[in-house]
């Protein structure tokens, strides 16, 4: 016989042995050699968490008692997977896409990012889970009474209970350590699936040991181990029809609907193609657990004393035998079971509860501002370690109350059917787009409560927590409502019953609510974005950037904010990333700021899809805001990436980048001005020159010569002018001019503007609102008219529309008056925009314009020197310019 | 929202041959269901005589199990699941024309 303490070093050192492979993944996955790690293989087996203690130990024990009906537990995955094509690929292509950490954020992201759904969600999978977790403290324990009474004691219910709770603590110690390692977006955990894999291979090998062992070692080969079936009790093929479909429909559902194999399947799936693999070898996993369920259970039946507990004629047998060493393995394959099962089990529950219970609170709690400060990490860990320790002492807790004393299957049925009260939410959620979250919550509510009243509360056993009466009666002698024989339909299995009631009434409520309510604009459109995920979301997604949209957004952010909150923000946000004028870059921190404050004025649903209608082209697409906006995770990670990057650093060198386009620019532009320049005064120089040659030879009609003569004083004039005009300039910006101090009214000066800009013929029509112009002003006003005249000139030369318009607006920004002069024409392109205030600086190659260039520079120098300012504005639908007015004492 | 462009109508050869094995794909989990089931059928008479009912059982669920992995494997092997988006043109169209620009 095995000694007690051996047993306990050899787990002892099994579990080391966990811990160092653990180890080894999550150092290899740091360096970034991730290599097989995720390779479809290891995918395969990290799903065998499917196979808990029930199954190893569980599924002989119901072989015992029922025959084959414990095959339809692994019919079921099977088809599941086989059938990959139906679901499964669309709900990993929605988690990769929407970057799914849970069950329960599946389903609250396709109702809206709804919370309460989430909360919901949650609680059921909390509730479901908790037996089950009490069924694997309890088959570990159990496994250890049988060597202790091996050794000689046996154990009461104190020691069982203390071995439960130490098995606990030890769990809940490696599950903190690899499960809480990383806050990964993705929630991926590569030394907790590399554990679980060796966990999967260690308990395959030890039910087929024990298989073969019994098979050609006891029973004496394939056709010997079929008489011995033949000739045991459970050799009738009775089966019930009902149960038969019943529990495989349960167990397939069940396989999608647990949040440890949502973890497995979904959350930690590293590339769709695995899917095609594990498509067919978990199938063959399942068929090789279950291959020698039978024999083991029948030859146990016959070589153990009538009584013994089938439950443990995987271990019994072999000890019964002598063959200890099959009996440690077999032992630590049980080990493995209940383990990788507890602690997958543990971080997908913890996450659910950190993410939609914890962290909500703690962040309503805290108000907006910790949603920038980067504790948030912190608390999530934390959050999460508290809520693993916390489902494992519920687990435990469950263990001690129900007295551990039931067949593993019924517990495992149980908990199935409450973990699948979530397929309908998810499954119609995923497939049909009308469903609600009003729908969804009422069917997972009602689910629940049938779930809780007709099987959990009762599986405490008769008259522990529903009175005899109730059950015979039902509650206050309401006879429909007696939790198995729901409208008073009787003899139904109760599992059957539970199973087919609570999905009846779940489904039913799910429909109906989702006709009758309407949905929020963002359920509409996270419905959209799941139902249609192959049509929207391409497997890679970067964020691309194009400028090109900064002015789309500032156009409806206008609308939305009104055009002067919208400037302000959208000036700012360019200022602090370095860059002058009204466009920032479109980075994911300013969409996310932008949304935040639109979603202030029309709510956070319609600013999502408003601005994911501008950016989707960018390929920025509706998700990314969302996820950006408001998930904790995603905020916390991008906060990290931003402190990393310094951010100083990427100011500086956005601020060189333009610089350098804006010289690149001129330098081109200057050339061009040089040849103009020249040509401008040759061009006079030349017809001065002749003209003035044919009047000195003489011999002409007087009128003749009145004519040559006004043709020269033209020259000379333009020439002069050009002069004047370079000489202004560089008066200017030598800062030598002396202003000549005058106070006035606004209205004047425009209408001595107006009436100076040669408008000839009324060619450009002049909208104004003399009312708004009365401000007060005192400066230079000679050299303010100067400013207007240049803008309406080139407005009338420049705008191109059939009637040309200029709008002459007078308001207020950042506290100070600003004329804004904006015509009707195409405006100007986004890539002149920065370099129109430069002299020398021509949009057209169009001389008859007549200027050189040098209008818009001098009148940003006179608003310089007269303190106020001059730029271009951005998204008005023609080309505006805002004068920013000197600010009056 | 961008539309997303149709799906094809008519595929060459081989994006034809793939559908097909999609579809072969999606059909085997319904029969592999229905022949699960299939034992559901056999007479209980019989059965009750015969006494031998189990050990048919078992080798006719563990048969037809290892039949669907099988089908599964050959079926995973050539079907393509890079090439899986229903969205994706055919080659023969030139890339970024038509609604597929606007839909990405």
């Amino acid at each position: 016989m095995v000694s007690f303490n051996l047993l306990i070093a050899v787990a002892l050192v099994y579990v080391a042995f966990l811990f160092i492979i653990a180890f080894a993944a999550e150092r290899r996955a740091e360096r970034g050699r991730e290599g097989w790690l995720r390779s479809p293989m290891i995918y395969t087996l990290s799903l065998s968490i499917y196979c808990t203690a029930w199954t190893f130990y569980g599924a002989v024990g119901y072989a015992a008692r029922s025959g084959l009906e414990y095959l339809t537990i692994y019919l079921g995955p099977s088809l599941v997977m086989i059938g990959w094509w139906w679901i499964l690929r669309k709900l990993v292509r929605i988690g990769r896409s929407q970057r799914i950490t849970s069950i329960a954020d599946l389903i609250s992201s396709r109702f809206g990012k709804s919370t309460p759904i989430g909360v919901l969600v949650t609680l059921v999978a909390v509730a479901a889970a908790t037996p089950y977790l009490a069924l694997q403290l309890q088959s570990v324990t159990l496994s250890f009474a049988v060597f202790a009474e091996g050794s000689g004691q046996v154990w009461g219910e104190q020691e069982l209970a203390s071995a439960a709770l130490w098995v606990a603590i030890g769990l809940a110690v490696f599950t903190v350590i690899f499960g809480t390692r990383n806050l990964d977006a993705n929630e991926r955990h590569h030394g907790i699936v590399m554990a679980i894999a060796v966990e999967a291979v260690v308990k395959l090998c030890a039910l087929v040991a024990v298989g073969v062992f019994v098979v050609w070692g006891l029973a004496g080969g394939v056709g010997r181990t079929l008489d011995l079936i033949d000739a045991s009790p459970i050799s009738d093929w009775t089966q019930p029809g009902g149960r038969w479909v019943g529990l495989t429909f349960l167990a397939a559902a069940a396989f999608l609907c647990l949040p440890r194999m949502f973890q497995v399947l979904v959350v930690e799936n590293a590339d769709e193609r695995h899917m095609a693999t594990a498509s067919w070898a978990f199938p063959l996993y399942l068929m090789l657990m279950s291959l020698f369920v039978v024999p083991i259970a029948v030859v146990g039946l016959n070589l153990l004393p009538a009584g013994s507990n089938p439950d443990l004629f995987v271990l019994t047998v072999p000890l019964a035998e002598g063959r200890n060493g099959l009996a440690i393995f077999s032992f630590l394959g049980g080990f493995s079971s209940a383990t990788s099962m507890v602690i997958v089990s543990t971080i997908a529950l913890a996450t659910m509860v950190s993410n939609h219970i914890v962290v909500p609170i703690w962040l309503s709690s805290r108000g907006t501002g910790a949603m920038v400060s980067g504790d948030v990490r912190g608390v999530v860990i934390m959050a999460r370690r508290l809520s693993i320790m916390g489902v494992l002492f519920l687990g435990y807790l469950y263990y001690r109350l129900s007295g551990g004393g039931e067949a593993l299957a019924a517990i495992g049925l149980i908990s199935f059917t409450g973990a699948v009260q979530v397929l309908p939410a998810m499954l119609v959620g995923v497939f049909w787009r009308g469903a609600t979250r009003w729908g969804a919550a009422s069917g997972l509510v009602l689910g629940f409560a049938v779930w809780m009243w007709s099987l959990f509360l009762p599986s405490f056993g008769a008259d522990a927590i529903i009175p005899h009466s109730v059950m015979a009666n039902g509650p206050f002698g309401i006879e429909w409502l007696r939790p198995q024989a729901f409208f008073g339909i009787d003899g139904i299995d109760p599992v059957i019953h539970a199973v087919m009631w609570s999905l009846l009434l779940n489904t039913g409520a799910l429909f109906l609510g989702s006709i009758l309510t309407f949905p929020l604009p963002m359920e509409r459109l996270q419905g959209a974005q799941f139902v249609n995920v192959f049509e929207h979301s391409p497997n890679a997604r970067s964020w691309t950037q194009s400028s090109a949209h900064a002015e789309d957004l500032l156009i409806t952010a206008q609308r939305i904010l009104g055009a002067e909150e919208a400037q302000t923000l959208f000036q700012a946000e360019a200022r602090s990333q370095g860059k002058a004028g009204f466009l920032p870059d479109v980075t994911p921190g300013f969409v996310e700021g932008l949304e935040r404050e639109l979603a202030g004025s029309v709510g956070a649903a319609t600013a999502h899809a408003m601005l994911g209608q501008i950016l989707q082209g960018a390929s920025v697409s509706v998700e990314d805001l969302i996820k950006v906006a408001d998930e904790t995770a995603q905020i916390m990670e991008y906060s990290s990436q931003l402190e990393a990057k310094s951010a100083e650093q990427e100011r500086t060198a956005r601020a060189l980048r333009e610089a350098n386009e804006k010289l690149t620019a001129l330098s081109i532009q200057k050339d061009a001005f040089l040849g103009q320049i020249s040509h401008e005064l040759r061009t006079p120089m030349t017809s001065i020159r002749s003209f003035s040659e044919i009047l000195r030879e003489g011999g002409m009609p007087p009128t003749q010569q009145a004519k040559y003569a006004g043709i020269i004083h033209d020259e000379a004039v333009r020439l002069t002018r050009l002069l004047d005009d370079l000489l202004d300039l560089s008066v200017l910006e030598s800062g030598q001019v002396t202003l000549n101090q005058q106070d006035g009214v606004l209205r004047d000066v425009i209408d001595r503007a107006v009436d100076a800009a040669d408008n000839r013929e009324g060619a450009l029509k002049i909208d104004r609102r003399r009312s708004e112009e009365g401000v007060e002003l005192s400066t230079d006003l000679d050299r303010l008219t100067q400013v207007f005249i240049n803008l309406i000139a080139n407005a009338r030369k420049y705008c191109d529309a059939q009637q040309p318009t200029l709008r002459i607006k007078v308001g207020r920004h950042e506290g100070r008056r600003v004329v804004d002069l904006i015509d009707n024409g195409s405006g100007i392109p986004e890539d002149k925009q920065g370099v129109i205030f430069e002299k020398f600086s021509r949009l057209t190659d169009d001389r008859k314009a007549g200027g050189a260039g040098l209008g818009l520079a001098i009148c940003r120098e006179i608003m310089n020197r007269l303190e106020g300012d001059i730029t271009y504005l951005p998204g008005q639908g023609g080309a505006a310019f805002r004068v920013t007015l000197p600010s009056v004492e | 929202m961008g539309r997303s462009p149709k799906p094809q109508t008519f595929l060459a050869r081989a994006s034809y041959r793939q559908r097909r094995l999609r579809d072969a794909a999606k059909v085997l989990p319904i029969v592999g269901g229905l022949l699960f089931m299939a034992p559901l059928l056999w007479p209980r008479e019989a059965v009750a005589e015969g006494g031998n009912g189990t050990s048919h059982a078992i080798l006719y669920l563990f048969g037809v199990w290892t039949a669907l992995i099988v089908v599964a494997f050959v079926l995973a092997r050539i079907i393509r699941p890079t090439e899986d988006d229903d969205i994706q043109q055919p080659p023969e169209q030139s890339p970024g024309s038509g609604p597929q620009a606007g839909g990405r």
